[in-house]
């Protein structure tokens, strides 16, 4: 029988969609690893690159060796927090998410994330293993909902060649804000038309804080209940400091020289470019300096208090990167086990002194100390185990909130508004968020 | 319908199914639930539950909406004729038979071709108020260095400057058409002593203004709707929100503030923006723009 042309068409038609069907399938079979006999593969997504990435493929790398039954697949993944709200969404999660320790109570609302309460009782980690801020980060209404990676903390950084060369004692760097401002005066320098050549200090650098400063003052950013206190006397006092020195250096001549920084990995960083002599920075500083500016002398000291207020010597900024177990994971007991990995003190220590930070565990071995290259790494252990450590608010709206502070910062330094004006924009905005955040938290049954 | 018609049709709706698949599953169905979701409560993570016009009613009382949207506004009206009167004028130029068009026309495309993540980080650079080659010329010209980054009143002068960077789509588009006008039109129009600025006003223009409507159209969409380049340069708009563009917030809603119902309520007023703005544009062109056909 011979066929007819029609016949022909759509024989043709059904061999090119097997085709297209066959080649969909025969790629997915090439592109999908082969699992290793008998081992269950963890998928973990992770944020850092660099050497930061690579402190924590090491500690993958030990893990997969020491554990042959399982294997962690660590994939780095670029706006995590994101990335894995959708995997959720979608039922597609990794087993382990690396996110940051302040999305703890935005995806421990959502139900995002599993609670660790009981992987955490069978494993023996308990609270005591931890300086205190860095278990509290993981901990949410009255469970643990991640456990921390990396931690870290900050410190006032000082150039001591811009304090000698203004004639300061460089082994004296200030203790009270008082001190250093009137430190920050004797090495600003200012050009032609009072054009700023050369900064103190300047709260606008890095910028990554600009929500916290009230901390450093007394203020607190909410009760831990149901109210903002944006606007409170703490609070105001120092955004008057943050303005006091946009007066000083004069708004314009402040935006024209911040306008010459360069990023804050490079060579042109206003600190390691000698532009600024004085800056809040993390423990991570050092691997900047030792790699854009080796001849930098630095030192590292607790951040200045005021003067009238002696309790709140020694503050520092905690934060840290956190594991998780999303909500959808395949293989959560294996994904837990990796976290057990991490957090025991080897596994920790290969992960810190990697990414060159301080560690979150209390015991630490003498080699950690004695190895770690940052000269000031016992500071950085130290501070946080302090009664004065600022951790950012467990709030789910924080993301917003930290939004409007930066904004109030910004209208402050740029001598757009006053201090009390510019937070008592953010009060009016976030008590109502908050409100009636925790109205919804309500109907959901997620609070009583 | 015959048999082998009926045949043939099936046959290209087959061949076409991919795509309409992909359609209904990615842009159909999406746009359909974003509609419904704009009246929910919707973190992604939780079920929608239906809230009415809420989150409308909030937009309307919410300032940061308002700046964004001003932001956008402003941004659009200065970025939008002038990129239609660069490109317009680029494209002109690139017309004219001189001796290395081809180096011209491919200098000036090349820009766009550059992803927009590597333009803005290869812009902050570019603004750096001391080491910033923008900078370095205007201190040879005597015009000071302004703080394109760090100063809100230049932060948006600085990101319309840069739009002109990706202009090249604009131009070829332009030089499509501009191959359209008939080369005895113009030849009419010299002999009748029209010079050459007479012959572009009066000949060229209305010849191609079929394809400067389209780019106003396109150039309308792309500027409302600008998002990658300040996101990168000024994370969260600073300086004091003067960067904070519409689909910034409207990103920052969905994913960072996990309001996906407020933000598919941004999304739908935004469509609706830009329905109104191309309707207005096409009504107001109808008189000035001349089609072949008609």
């Amino acid at each position: 029988m011979i066929a007819t042309p029609m016949e022909l068409g759509s024989l043709k038609l059904a061999l090119m969609a097997a085709v297209v069907a066959g080649s969909a399938i025969y790629s997915e079979f090439l592109t999908t690893p082969a699992p290793e006999k008998g081992a269950v593969h963890v998928t973990y997504w992770e944020k850092w690159t660099e050497f930061e990435g690579d402190a924590m493929r090491a500690v993958v790398d030990e893990f997969n060796r020491e554990h042959p039954n399982i294997h962690v697949d660590l994939l780095t993944i670029s706006n995590i927090q994101d990335k894995t709200l959708m995997a959720v969404a979608g039922g597609v999660p990794p087993d382990v998410a690396g996110l940051f320790g302040p999305d703890v109570a935005q995806y421990a609302d959502d139900n995002a994330v599993l609670i660790l309460d009981d992987y955490c009782k069978k494993a023996g980690i308990k609270p005591d293993d931890y300086i205190r801020p860095f278990w509290d980060m993981s901990f949410y209404r009255g469970h643990v909902y991640a456990l921390p990676s990396a931690p870290a903390s900050t410190a006032l950084h000082y150039n001591k060649t811009l304090m000698q060369e203004s004639g300061l004692d460089p082994n004296k760097p200030p203790k009270t804000i008082e001190e250093l401002d009137s430190m920050s005066d004797r090495i600003t320098k200012f050009g032609p038309n009072h054009s700023l050549l050369r900064a103190g200090f300047m709260p606008a650098e890095p910028g990554w804080w600009n929500w916290a400063w009230g901390y450093n003052f007394g203020g607190r950013l909410w009760d831990g209940k149901d109210k903002i206190t944006a606007l409170s006397p703490e609070n105001i006092r120092a955004f008057t400091w943050i303005q006091h020195f946009a007066k000083i250096y004069g708004s314009q001549a402040l935006q024209t020289f911040r306008s010459g920084f360069g990023n804050f990995s490079s060579p042109q960083n206003a600190f390691l470019d000698g532009k600024v002599a004085m800056e809040q920075q993390g423990v991570w500083m050092y691997n900047f300096i030792s790699k854009y500016a080796p001849g930098l002398k630095w030192g590292a000291v607790p951040f200045p208090y005021p003067a009238d207020r002696p309790d709140l010597k020694d503050m520092t900024y905690a934060d840290e990167d956190i594991l998780v177990i999303p909500r959808g994971a395949k293989h959560p007991n294996e994904a837990f086990e990796f976290i057990k990995f991490v957090e025991s003190q080897k596994g920790m220590e290969l992960l810190c002194m990697g990414q060159r930070k301080n560690s979150p565990l209390k015991k630490v071995s003498p080699e950690f100390y004695a190895k770690h290259p940052n000269p000031f790494i016992r500071l950085f252990t130290d501070l946080p185990k302090g009664k004065n450590t600022v951790e950012p608010p467990k709030l789910g709206i924080w993301p917003e909130y930290q939004d409007a502070l930066n904004n109030a910062f910004d209208e402050v330094n740029l001598l757009k508004s006053t201090p009390a004006e510019a937070l008592k924009e953010v009060q009016d905005r976030m008590q109502p968020e908050l409100d009636e955040y925790l109205l919804r938290l309500r109907a959901r049954g997620v609070i009583k | 319908m015959s048999s082998p018609r009926k045949s043939e049709s099936r046959a290209g709706l087959l061949f076409a199914s991919p795509w309409f698949l992909g359609f209904l599953v990615f842009l159909a169905y999406p746009l359909l639930a974003s509609i419904y979701y704009s009246f929910c409560d919707y973190s992604v993570l939780k079920a929608p539950v239906w809230v009415g016009l809420s989150n409308y009613r909030e937009l309307w009382r919410d300032d940061v909406f308002w700046i964004t949207l001003k932001n956008t506004g402003v941004y659009a009206l200065f970025a939008l004729p002038l990129g239609v009167v660069v490109s317009l004028a680029l494209a002109l130029m690139l017309n004219a038979k001189v001796r290395g068009l081809a180096f011209y026309r491919t200098a000036i495309y090349i820009p766009s071709l550059v992803p927009l993540v590597s333009l803005a980080v290869l812009w902050l650079w570019m603004f750096n108020g001391e080491y910033g080659l923008v900078n370095v010329g205007l201190k040879h010209l005597g015009l000071g260095s302004p703080p394109w980054l760090s100063d809100p009143a230049w932060s948006k002068p600085a990101l319309v400057v840069m739009s002109l960077w990706g202009l090249g789509n604009a131009v070829v588009i332009y030089l499509a058409g501009l191959q359209d006008v008939p080369q005895e039109m113009l030849e009419a129009a010299e002999l009748d002593g029209a010079r050459s600025w007479d012959k572009t006003r009066h000949v060229t223009l209305p010849m191609i203004s079929p394809v400067i409507l389209f780019n106003v159209i396109m150039g309308i969409i792309g500027t409302l709707q600008i998002f990658t380049v300040p996101y990168v340069m000024f994370p969260g708009g600073v300086p004091a929100r003067s960067t904070y563009f519409y689909a910034m917030y409207l990103f920052d809603n969905a994913f960072r503030f996990h309001k996906m119902g407020y933000a598919c309520a941004m999304g739908w007023i935004m469509f609706l923006i830009i329905f109104v703005l191309t309707m207005v544009s096409l009504r107001a062109s109808e008189k000035s723009v001349h089609y072949g056909g008609s």
